[in-house]
Parts: C-alpha cells; structure tokens; sequence
C-alpha cells in the first residue's frame, strides 16, 4: 500500500532541504518528493500535514531498554513504544542489562523481541568490556556480526587508560564506533550531584565538573594516539564541550551527545521547582542523575556547542527506574532519569528560542545520529527507509508521566508545560503512533 | 507567632523571627528544668517518637527529657533494633510509625534530606535530629541560646567556626543561623575540609585558625572524625592538632570574653586542648543543658497549640 503525505514543510538536512513538498511512501521506502498536489491522490492513503514539519524519523543514539534482566522498569516493547510516542524511530540501547549484552546470545535476544514487539528500530550497542567489568575485552566481531552497531561500557567509564587504548585500537578492526562513558570513578567519590553552590548547602556530596573533564581529554588524547572513532556520550560540562571543540578543530575523528535535561534544567532541580527552593529543599531524586544536572554556565555552553555543531547530537539517556530505586532518600536513589517522551518537547525549547534552527535541531535528532551510528534512515532522499516524524511545533501540552507509555516515571519534567511535539510516528511506512 | 511549618528540617528556612521565637520560648522554659518536680502538663496525651538511624547519645537524650519534661509520651526506636535491618525502606518504617499516630517524628539519618523525604510522606511533624551533612538545626539552636544568654545579644558578634567544615551539618546549620541573626561567622580548617563554594552560605573563609580566632567573641571547635584519617582529607593527627587544634595560646588572640564551644563528644588533645575545654572559657556544659530547653521549645511550638 501507499502512503501520501501532503502540504508539509519537509524538513531533511542530508538534502539541504526545507520546503512544502508531498511525500509519496511505497513499498516501505521514500518513493518520491514533489511539489505539493502534483502526486495523485488515488488508491493511496492520504496524510494531510499542512503545518505540520514532516521529518526524517528521529534517531536516539543512547537509551536504556532495561530488556533483559529488568522488565519490571521497561521492556524492548514499552521503551520503543515510548520511543513511537515521542518522535523516535529508532533507537540505541545500552549493553548495560542482565545480562551484559557483551555477547551475540544477547544481541540476537534484543533484536528478535524488537522485531517481535518493537515501534522503533533498535540498534544494540555491545560492551566494551566482559562485563563491564574493565578488565577484558568483549568479542567485538561476534557483537559486529551478531548486529551491535557501537561499543560502550555506559554507566560506568572505562578507568584502565590501558583497556580504553585496546578497545579503540580493536574496534577499529571492526569498524565499530566507541562510545565512552567519561568519569573518573576516583574524582566522583561518592559524589551525588554537581559539585557546587547547591551541593554545598544540601550537605550532598559533589561529583566536580573536573570529574568528566579529566576524563574527555583522556579519551581525546587516547582517541588521537590510536586514530579510533570515538564518541563521547552525555556531555554535561562547559569545560568537556571545549575539549571536543578544541579535538575537532584539531582534525580528531570525535563525535559527542548531549542530553535535554543537562541543556533545561541545572543543579538547582536537585532543591525542586518551587520559588524558594533553595531554603526549602525538596531533595528530588527524579534529578539525580549521572552525569549530574551542572550549572547555568553550563548550559549555556551546551547550548552554544549544540548551535556550533561542536555537539552533533541530542540523545536522551532514557534510563527507566521504577519507584522502588526512586521513591527513597536522595542518597540512596538511583541515577537517571527517563526521556524518551519529553526529548522532542524539551529540545524544540531551543527552537523557540532561536538557539538552533528547524533544520539544526533535525540534524541533531535524526541525520547526525543516524550517521555517526551508520545506520540506515536519518534523510527522506527517495529509496530511504520511509521512518517519518510528523510535528506539531507550536501544539502546547502538558508533561504527564501517567500517560507515558514507559514503563516508568522518573521524570523531573512532569507537569511542565511544553510547546511542540511529536503528531504521528511512521515506521517503515507504517503508522506505529499518532 | 507561631512556626509557619509542621516541620523543622533546618535553620536555612527559618526566619530570623523564628529563631528569635524558638530562642525566646527556650529561655522561658529553662526554669523549669530547675524545679524540684522537672514536669509540666503541657504536652500530655502527646506522642512523641524518635527514629535514630545514626548513633547518638545525647541529641536522643536530650529530646526524650524534653519531651517528658513537658508530659508527652516518648517511643525511641534506634536502627539497630528496627526493621531497617531487614531491609524495610525509610519510607514503610515511618508510615508504619505514623499509623500508630505520633504528633511528631524525630528522625535522624545519614543521608541528607531524608528528614525532608519523610515531611512530604508524612502528616504527623518532622524534626530534623541531623541529616547526614546537610543541617542539625536543634544544635543551632542551642548553640544560639548559649552564646545569646552569655553576651546578651548575636547581633554584631564574631563567630569563629573550626575544623571539617565539610562534613558538618552542625558548622552548616550555625552558619545560617549566626549570620540570619546579624553575627559574622568565619571558617577555618584545612583546605580538605573547607568545600568549595562554601562562601555562598554567607560565611567567611580563612585559612589558617590564628587567624579566624582573632578578635572572636565565640570559637567553636568541631569533632575530628577520624575516620577520615585513612580518606586522604589528612596527612597526620599530629599535624592537625598541632595546626588545627585550639590550646590556650590562641585563646589570648581572642576577644578578653571569648567563649568557646564543642558540639561534643570531643576529642581532647586533638581538636581541643584539655586545659582549654576545662577552662572558665568553656561553655560545652552549658550547651548541653541549653539543649533541653531549645528542643523542649521547639516540641512546644510544633505540637503544643491547635496544629496538634
């Protein structure tokens, strides 16, 4: 069957394109792009998008599925279908289940059920180490052939400079990207939001900026010495944004993400919402998070790094947990916090504001992940796999967990009001949400 | 006047009114501690419970003979004897508390904020008897009413505060509650133990203990845990006492009037000088007995009007 989608501002950065166009999906792909009404209507399925931006699927390149070993916080099918409901038609999931995904016995076990149950695409990425214990390397060729598309011990750095060295200078025999998870576990202690003004009057203990950033130049420099891709997840500091800056001027084959909260809120989410936060603290552990929320400083660098294009993507970090890791005391809650339905919302803020621009954010959200994962999708150039975002920029909606489709609720956004969202979801030329 | 909320989680959301309050309340209350028959009927009928996930002697002594002193009925429940050990979260524990209809909760606990994760759970009043590092305002409290009787006003004083200012939730609840009452407070103590950003709790940081004991109208030394010898916050215990503790030589850099202060339990011959923790200087005593009355004031104003 075909899909006709009409009157929408097609918006695809691969092609440099940002115009009103009609979309004409068949046989799953991107059959064609033509000025609006000049493709018939008949026997076809008709999606009117006037006003609407018709995109290329988005792409979260980092997430927490929690499938296998933790479906009581999400599963391959609730975390894709809140992937379908935010925007995303594809996503990457994190090799840190039970177990590991640090062999292809995994692997295949989370592709089958996401092509069992799945809404989105879902790409594995492996373990750089046994484990994710750090001590040896994964078998990088069995995760390549059994489908992973990136390593990365996520949730916990690599601290053996020695083992980081060796997984970059293996993976690249395979041609897999390394995503590194950057913290020094020594600087962060037992450290439980950023190291600041608000850490210092809440008695919590602080995990420094200094604790990312060692670790990025690490990385940087390790990334240089053996000529590997590395990307660099969840980038919270001013100071590892001008690191990468700096490594990509410098010609290094680096990429890097941020993620919505670390660009929306800072370290004073950690004291609540209210107006006098600060003397009456609420301690919410729905942002405690790792890396930690930082400052307004750095928020202004992440926004400035993403209109720069020192950040090449906006990934979520959508880490699910269930209210008996989060409805505790601060400091024994989990670190996380869940994205997949707010990130579209959240990142359109920078839209509103003039900080990126339509086609900047796509890029973001779906082209440059898709590419540095080198995954098929991110463009709606004819013969593409027809993975489409419709949104709504300037529908207003009011964040709320209960009608999340994950599994969990560990959202410090709830109740915010938001401009902008995710209309229809369309797989493969398939409605998956709407 | 009464206190604008069931709970008191900590000075930092007291206004200085408040204190003033509690401070006033504490003084009317002292003599009864003096009276052959130390009881007044005043909180009878009321219950009191006292949930201590942290070791501790004398904050838990001391609420239990305020609460008596004022006829209330007092529970104690220590962690070692309660569910927690069989992994029964913060939460069921104070709910299961709150079922048998306490008017207040004094909780102790090593994290910071769980005072505060229970007050929003919970119906019944929240004191904070110290949560982890972040505030211990009935000590404040009492630290205030001491130096208030013996200098007859905090307005205008300095307040010298020594040691690990880091993991002191009785330096941090002193420092919001000297300055709201219009002393400047100074911090001294190795740069291990002096966090950054301290300075934006309204605090002046200095290094060296001559220097933040010079001119003071009050020095109050903090306990030296040391545990933190073997967490590279310190190279020896000789070098601290000898750089950090206060002997009798500093005390005649000192206002002629100084007093000096120790939360307890001390470390004599490390923080603290014997001579000095002896001497007619030494307030510690009196602190204690001021402990009594604050936390009998604060039970007062909490469950003792229509509120309860």
């Amino acid at each position: 069957m075909s899909l006709l989608i009409t009157n929408g501002l097609v918006v695809d950065p691969a092609q440099g394109l940002e115009e009103v166009l009609d979309l004409l999906v068949e046989d799953n792909l991107v059959a064609a792009l033509k000025p609006p009404g000049t493709i018939s209507r008949e026997g076809r399925q008709v999606v009117e998008a006037q006003g609407l931006i018709v995109a290329p699927g988005l792409v979260d390149m980092h997430v927490h599925l929690r499938e296998p070993g933790e479906e009581y916080k999400e599963t391959i099918e609730t975390g894709t279908l809140a992937a379908a409901r935010g925007g995303f038609s594809a996503v990457a999931c994190m090799p840190n289940t039970r177990p590991v995904n640090d062999n292809a016995a995994v692997t295949r076990f989370i592709l089958e059920q996401a092509s069992r149950r799945g809404f989105a695409r879902v790409y594995p990425v492996g373990a750089i180490s046994q484990g994710l214990l750090g001590e040896k390397l994964s078998e990088y060729g069995e995760l390549k052939d059994g489908g992973c598309v990136a390593l990365s011990d996520d949730g916990r750095p690599v601290m053996n400079a020695m083992l980081m060295r060796r997984a970059l200078e293996y993976a690249r025999t395979f041609d897999l990207l390394v995503i590194s998870h950057t913290e020094d576990l020594n600087l962060r202690g037992d450290g439980v939001m950023h190291e600041g003004e608000v850490s210092v009057r809440l008695g919590l203990k602080g995990i420094p900026a200094a604790a990312e950033e060692v670790m990025v130049y690490r990385d940087l420099a390790l990334a240089a010495l053996t000529g590997a891709r590395l990307h660099i997840a969840h980038v919270s500091t001013a100071g590892a944004v001008e690191l990468i800056r700096r490594a990509k001027a410098a010609g290094l084959p680096v990429s890097c993400e941020t993620a919505p909260h670390y660009f929306t809120l800072t370290d004073m989410a950690v004291c609540g919402q209210a107006e006098d936060a600060l003397v009456n603290p609420v301690f919410d552990a729905n942002a405690k998070v790792n890396p930690p929320l930082r400052t307004s400083r750095d928020v202004a660098a992440l926004k400035e790094g993403l209109r720069d294009g020192t950040i090449d993507a906006i990934a979520s970090d959508h880490a699910p947990h269930s209210v008996l890791e989060k409805d505790v005391e601060f400091g024994a809650a989990a670190f996380g916090l869940i994205g997949l339905e707010t990130s579209l919302g959240l990142s359109l803020k920078l839209v509103h504001e003039r900080v990126l621009t339509l086609s900047q954010l796509v890029a973001r959200m779906s082209t440059q992940p898709a590419r540095i994962l080198g995954i098929p999708g991110g463009t709606l150039a004819p013969g593409s796999p027809a993975d489409i975002t419709l949104i709504d920029l300037n529908r207003e909606w009011t964040v709320d967990v209960r009608t999340f489709a994950s599994k969990s609720k560990n959202c410090p956004f709830d109740g915010w009001r938001l401009r902008g969202k995710a209309v229809m979801t369309i797989l493969g030329g398939k409605i998956v949400s709407r | 006047m009464q206190l604008r909320s069931k709970d008191l989680l900590g000075i930092a959301p007291l206004s200085p009114e408040e204190i003033q309050l509690i401070l006033d309340t504490a003084a009317s209350l002292k003599e009864i501690s003096a009276r052959p028959i130390k009881k007044v009927p005043t909180l009878r009928g009321r219950t009191v419970v006292t949930l201590f996930y942290e070791p501790s002697t004398r904050t838990r002594m001391s609420f239990e003979i305020a609460a008596k002193r004022l006829s209330a009925d007092t529970v104690n429940l220590t962690v070692s004897a309660s569910s927690a050990v069989k992994g029964e979260t913060l939460a069921d524990t104070a709910h299961n508390l709150e079922a048998m209809s306490p008017d207040v909760l004094i909780i102790r606990h090593q994290a910071s904020g769980a005072p505060h994760y229970l007050a929003r759970k919970l119906k019944c009043g929240v004191i904070n008897a110290g949560d982890g590092l972040h505030e211990h305002p009935t000590q404040a409290l009492l630290d205030m009413l001491t130096v208030r009787e013996l200098k007859g006003t905090l307005a205008g004083l300095k307040v010298a505060i020594i040691g690990d200012i880091a993991h002191s939730r009785v330096a941090r609840s002193n420092i919001h509650g000297f300055t709201k009452m219009g002393s400047e407070v100074v911090v001294a103590g190795p740069g291990t133990m002096l966090p950054p950003y301290l300075e934006t709790l309204g605090a002046k940081v200095v290094r060296s203990l001559t220097e933040a004991v010079t001119g003071a109208d009050v020095i109050m030394m903090l306990r030296l845990q040391l545990e933190r010898m073997g967490q590279m916050y310190l190279s020896t215990l000789r070098e601290y006492s000898t750089r950090f503790g206060l002997n009798l030589r500093h005390l005649e850099l000192a206002k002629e009037d100084v007093i000096v202060m120790h939360p307890g339990p001390l470390n004599r011959g490390v923080e603290i000088s014997p001579e000095v923790a002896d001497g007619p200087w030494s307030v510690i005593l009196e602190q204690v007995a001021n402990g009594v009355a604050v936390r009998m004031a604060v039970l007062l104003l909490l469950i003792g009007g229509e509120r309860a």
